[in-house]
């Protein structure tokens, strides 16, 4: 890591705490902010987070090894996650799977080498009535089919800033 | 009052903090009561009694005490606590700050699952217009009533859900469940006393005190009062959520949602159970198969073997991997249907399945591993000739 790139995570960490608070409480938030502004949270922002919280790094790397929104290996700047459970399963998940790979050229785990995709599996996200059903960071799209899928990767290649509009082929609730 | 409607009906309709000003305007403990007098029971899956866990919290002496919305609607195929926020958020706050007065609370927090990290913007801004109209904040309503609620967002666990694994959560650790008891009344958030309730039951609530313990009971069965959301999908012509009475029949229902000719129907998602056609004249509710309202329809073709891997695989996936019956029963389980769907398991070997099935209700540590092998149960139990004897690759 860069020295200018530490310099500013600690400076963010340093906001963060301030805004939730050095409190064992504020652990996720912070956390879930790093993992929002940096797409992963590195071994260095955890021993930062540990210092400022006065908490065992150890601590730290456990509670983020147990939730899967955050992640301490990098992922792209588009997380892409299909949701594999039986509603959307019965409505055809498997083939938006497949052409999400084919489309990307990677496979569920993975991220693209220009660091700007990343392919994951997700369950339910609470759109069981209009499956299948993906996350594309923040943003849910819904009734996604093998065709749409270059659709909404095209719409984040376009964008490459935060997913600013809603689903474009896919319905949003 | 038989309304069978798709949507929020009941709660659509509700006049803005009626339920709110009619609970001020009493002593707690008579407002604990008209929830008790209800019979509201918990929305989220268990159907603990609200008005009992209320009571419980409310004769707790602390200091602080807390008021939990659990939105971490994370059971496979629920999504009506997404459109409560989304579409009458308000009720939901109204829900919880009659709650913050009945039990004596200043606190409140929001627990949204991070896959609806879309909803926050809005409820913040939800949360800044109750404040300004005084609905939150010191003194509401010109009452002795301070409350107000924060939003903290989960991070993709299932097992987040489970109200002392939420708790542990919003302490900053793993959602690791806790041992019961102590139970979250007595010593829940920062070792408070703390309620923790599901969305839809807070906008129960808020419809209780607006118009009556009598008027909630006046709906559904004896036991199972009150109107209940349905989120409905799978194989139906109007999947999406639907309100009915508790007590309506499984075949009422999918005559309702288009659903007819149905080979067996998911009630509570995962970890409920599947029900197989033959016993559709049962009723959803507490007294017959009880529900948080998770239906999945399955048609005459799908292949009930590939459920019950799906749903397992869901599972191994979720389990918190604190307590060996669920951690490692679930892959047990998970591996014997994959034997199963290549022919290779023996009549032996089925009935070995089902008894670790039977051991990881009784031994599991939380509901999660004690419902988990539900499914797999359930559908072994009613479709043994369809996943028994099958050819290589599977032949559904
Ligand atoms: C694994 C697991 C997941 C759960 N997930 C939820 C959930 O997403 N929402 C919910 O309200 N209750 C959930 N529950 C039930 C809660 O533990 C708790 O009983 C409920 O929030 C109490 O609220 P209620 O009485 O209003 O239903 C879950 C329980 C288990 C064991
Ligand atoms: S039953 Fe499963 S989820 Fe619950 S505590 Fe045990 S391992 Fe964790
Ligand atoms: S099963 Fe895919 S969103 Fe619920």
């Amino acid at each position: 890591m860069l020295v200018t790139e530490r310099l500013r995570l600690h400076d963010d960490i340093g906001a963060w705490v301030a805004k939730h608070g050095a409190t064992r409480a504020a652990l996720i938030p912070v956390l879930q902010e790093i993992q929002r502004s940096y797409n992963e949270i590195s071994e260095y922002a955890m021993q930062e987070v540990a210092d400022r919280l006065d908490i065992h790094p150890v601590e730290v790397y456990s509670v983020v090894s147990f939730y899967s929104f955050l992640e301490a290996k990098a992922r792209g700047r588009f997380v892409i996650r299909l949701c594999r459970t039986v509603s959307c399963d019965m409505t055809g998940k498997d083939r938006v799977a497949r052409q999400l790979e084919n489309d990307l050229g990677i496979r569920f785990g993975e991220t693209t080498r220009d660091g700007n995709f990343s392919l994951e599996w997700a369950n339910c996200l609470g759109m069981c009535d209009q499956g299948p059903a993906l996350l594309i960071n923040d943003q849910v799209f819904t009734s996604v089919t093998p065709e749409t899928v270059h659709d909404l990767i095209q719409a984040c290649r376009k964008s490459f800033g935060p997913l600013a509009v809603q689903g474009q082929k896919g319905r949003t609730h | 009052m038989s309304a069978v409607k798709k949507g929020l009906v009941t709660f659509a309709a509700a006049v803005p903090e009626e339920g709110l000003k009619a609970a001020l305007a009493r002593p707690r403990s008579e407002v604990i009561a008209e929830v008790t007098a209800s019979k509201l029971r918990g929305r989220g899956g268990a159907g603990f009694p609200t008005g009992v866990k209320w009571n419980l919290a409310a004769a707790a002496t602390a200091p602080a005490k807390w008021v939990v919305c659990n939105a971490d609607e994370g059971e496979p195929g629920t999504f009506k606590d997404r459109v409560i926020l989304a579409e009458v958020p308000d009720l939901v706050l109204e829900g919880m700050t009659i709650a913050a007065w009945a039990i004596g609370a200043a606190r409140g927090v929001l627990y949204l699952r991070g896959e609806y990290a879309y909803l926050r913007d809005s409820l913040e801004k939800v949360l800044a217009r109750r404040r300004e109209k005084g609905l939150l904040g010191t003194g509401i309503l010109g009452s002795p009533l301070s409350f107000d609620v924060e939003i903290r967002m989960g991070s993709g666990a299932y097992v987040c859900g489970e109200e002392t694994a939420l708790i542990e959560s919003l302490e900053g650790h793993r959602g690791e469940p806790r041992n019961r008891p102590p139970f979250p009344v007595d010593c829940g958030y920062r070792s408070e006393p703390t309620i923790v309730n599901n969305v839809e039951t807070f906008a129960c609530a808020a419809m209780v005190l607006a118009k009556g313990a009598e008027w909630f009971r006046g709906i559904g069965t004896e036991v199972s009062t009150g109107p209940k959301l349905f989120s409905v999908s799978g194989d139906c012509r109007e999947p999406g959520v639907w309100e009915f009475p508790l007590g309506i029949t499984i075949a009422g229902l999918l005559a309702a949602v288009g659903g007819e000719g149905a080979k067996a129907v998911q009630v509570g998602g995962a970890s409920g159970r599947c029900v197989p056609a033959s016993e559709f004249g049962r009723t959803l509710a507490f007294e017959g198969v009880p529900t948080g309202g998770s239906i999945i329809v399955f048609g005459p073709r799908r292949d009930m073997l590939h459920v019950a891997e799906n749903f397992l695989e869901f599972f191994v996936d979720e389990s918190c991997g604190q307590c060996t019956p669920c951690r490692e029963g679930n892959a047990k389980l998970l591996e014997g249907v994959r034997m199963l769907r290549e022919g290779r398991c023996s009549w032996a070997y089925l009935q070995e399945l089902q008894k670790l099935g039977e051991v990881m209700q009784l031994a599991s540590k939380c509901g999660l591993g004690q419902s988990s092998p539900n499914a797999f149960l359930s559908i072994v139990e009613h479709f043994r000739p369809e996943i028994m004897g099958r050819t290589a690759g599977g032949n559904a």
